[in-house]
């Protein structure tokens, strides 16, 4: 037991300097709460339809930190969710947990498929922070991969994000921006309902960030949802906002709470 | 998984892709054995069928340590993993990519090399017959080894203690067929039992390789 070398008597006649040590120690470990708040537009549209993003208490752990709690949210077809808050806040781990690629407990369903089926990573393209493009092949080359493996046209993809004067070239040679935009252009290849996308407009410029919106209020525009973490403004339509905030209160009881993390 | 494939044989053979080094590994560690052991021609033909063997395993491991990291750190196995495709099939057509361009030239390379070796020429033919049973199931054991050091810097030194001794059953039969064979004794038994073993890792390693990753990837 820790801080076992206490007499017994200590522990029991005084438990308030008991936890106090536990405090100094640096054993407890508050857990962040995180907070969501929902600004939803205006002229919200009354009738619930089929297809819309359902999240309900979304609660989720990083190396057993608890990152994101008592989360919820509804996101309806034809409208994109920008995701803001501090660095570290857990806007990424939420798009990963959204895509199922991290470990949550909640209830999260897109119309009646819900994230634990084996259904829900064809209802999702995600974007990370990485482009998951290999340097070693060339732009058309790297498209057409992930053409194979989602379906939809290379060629399509390398016309919605005016990548056709780059087919050729070997994606280790593009710039930054560039490699972004290839990135992206995965999203133009199949037909997903719910696109999500960590930091995409990071490395592009004013006209490969206007593209990059046009694609999206394209895909909203079509029914589509969109969730979006983003620290630069971005010119969506029909987009709400999702502020996560930083961490506001230590736990209630740091002595338990501390002693089983 | 045709695209799958086609792309790894293709980042393979490019610059940095390491096709040919497992190859060029196989090649330098049988030519060093006459140089060590020394012009005894028998002796040479005693060992050659297990210098071979234990060289194809060598030369496999050369580029396994590869297989799922170069994906990982790029960001390319999250997206295969959201993929319509099954994580069991990514895994038994990675496997295969690694085959076609690490296994299938040592298995047409073994013959020219067991000349140097002095191997007696009943061997050959069951040389290579055991190398081409045997090396499909180091790529698919090396898979799943893959897999379970995937998320681990300086992950091949690992992988190769964790693999090299799942190689042994393997060794035992691939060598022992080629060796029988090269002393005119029935080589066919232990080619059986090398098929058989070669066939259920096929089929269990890409189950194993893909629950590894699953968690790996969470």
């Amino acid at each position: 037991m820790r801080g076992g070398c206490l007499p017994l008597a200590l522990i029991c006649g005084f438990d308030q300097g008991w936890r106090h040590l536990f405090v100094c120690n640096g054993i407890h470990s508050a857990a962040p709460h995180v907070k969501a708040a929902l600004f939803p537009n205006a002229g919200k549209s009354a009738k619930p339809l089929r297809m819309s993003l359902q999240v309900t208490d979304l609660s989720c752990q990083r190396a057993g930190r608890v990152v994101l709690s008592g989360l919820g949210f509804t996101l309806a077809p034809g409208r994109a969710l920008l995701l803001r808050g501090p660095n570290g806040v857990g806007k990424s781990t939420l798009l990963r947990a959204l895509a199922g690629l991290v470990p949550c407990s909640g209830h999260v369903a897109l119309g009646n498929v819900a994230l634990k089926s084996a259904d829900w990573a064809e209802q999702l393209i995600y974007a990370g922070h990485l482009e998951a493009i290999k340097p070693q092949l060339s732009v058309a080359e790297n498209l057409a991969f992930w053409a194979g493996l989602y379906g939809g046209r290379a060629a399509d993809a390398l016309a919605a994000f005016q990548l056709e004067p780059l087919a050729t070239r070997l994606a280790g040679a593009c710039s930054a921006g560039q490699k972004r935009r290839l990135g992206l252009a995965r999203l133009a290849l199949a037909k997903r309902p719910l696109w999500l996308l960590d930091e995409p407009s990071v490395a592009l410029d004013s006209d490969a960030t206007a593209l990059l919106c046009d694609q999206i209020n394209r895909h909203c525009a079509g029914g589509g949802m969109a969730i979006v973490a983003t620290h630069m403004p971005l010119d969506l339509l029909n987009a709400e906002t999702l502020t996560l905030s930083a961490p506001i209160a230590p736990m209630a009881d740091p002595f338990l709470d501390g002693a089983f993390a | 998984m045709t695209a799958l494939l086609l792309r790894d044989l293709r980042l393979a053979l490019r610059s940095g892709g390491g096709a040919g080094l497992g190859l060029a590994f196989f090649l330098i560690v049988v030519m060093l054995v006459p140089f060590g052991i020394g012009p005894d021609t028998a002796l040479l033909a005693r060992v050659a069928p297990g210098v071979l063997w234990v060289a194809a395993l060598l030369a496999c491991l050369l580029s396994l340590d590869r297989l799922f990291q170069a994906d990982a750190e790029d960001g390319s196995l999250d997206i295969i993993a959201l993929s319509p495709l099954p994580l069991e099939l990514v895994v038994l057509v990675k496997a295969l990519a690694h085959w076609l361009t690490t296994g299938l030239p040592l298995v047409l390379a073994a013959p020219v090399l067991a000349v140097t070796l002095n191997l007696p020429a009943d061997g050959y033919g069951w040389l290579v017959a055991s190398l081409l049973a045997g090396t499909p199931a180091l790529s698919a054991l090396g898979a799943f080894a893959a897999s379970l050091t995937v998320g681990l810097r300086r992950g091949g030194l690992l992988l190769s203690l964790l693999v090299l001794p799942l190689y042994i059953p393997t060794l035992i039969f691939g060598a022992r067929c080629a060796a029988n064979a090269a002393n005119g004794q029935p080589a066919l038994p232990a080619f059986l039992l090398l098929a058989g073993l070669s066939l259920a890792t096929l089929a269990l390693a890409p189950f194993a390789a893909a629950a590894a990753l699953r968690s790996q990837l969470r």
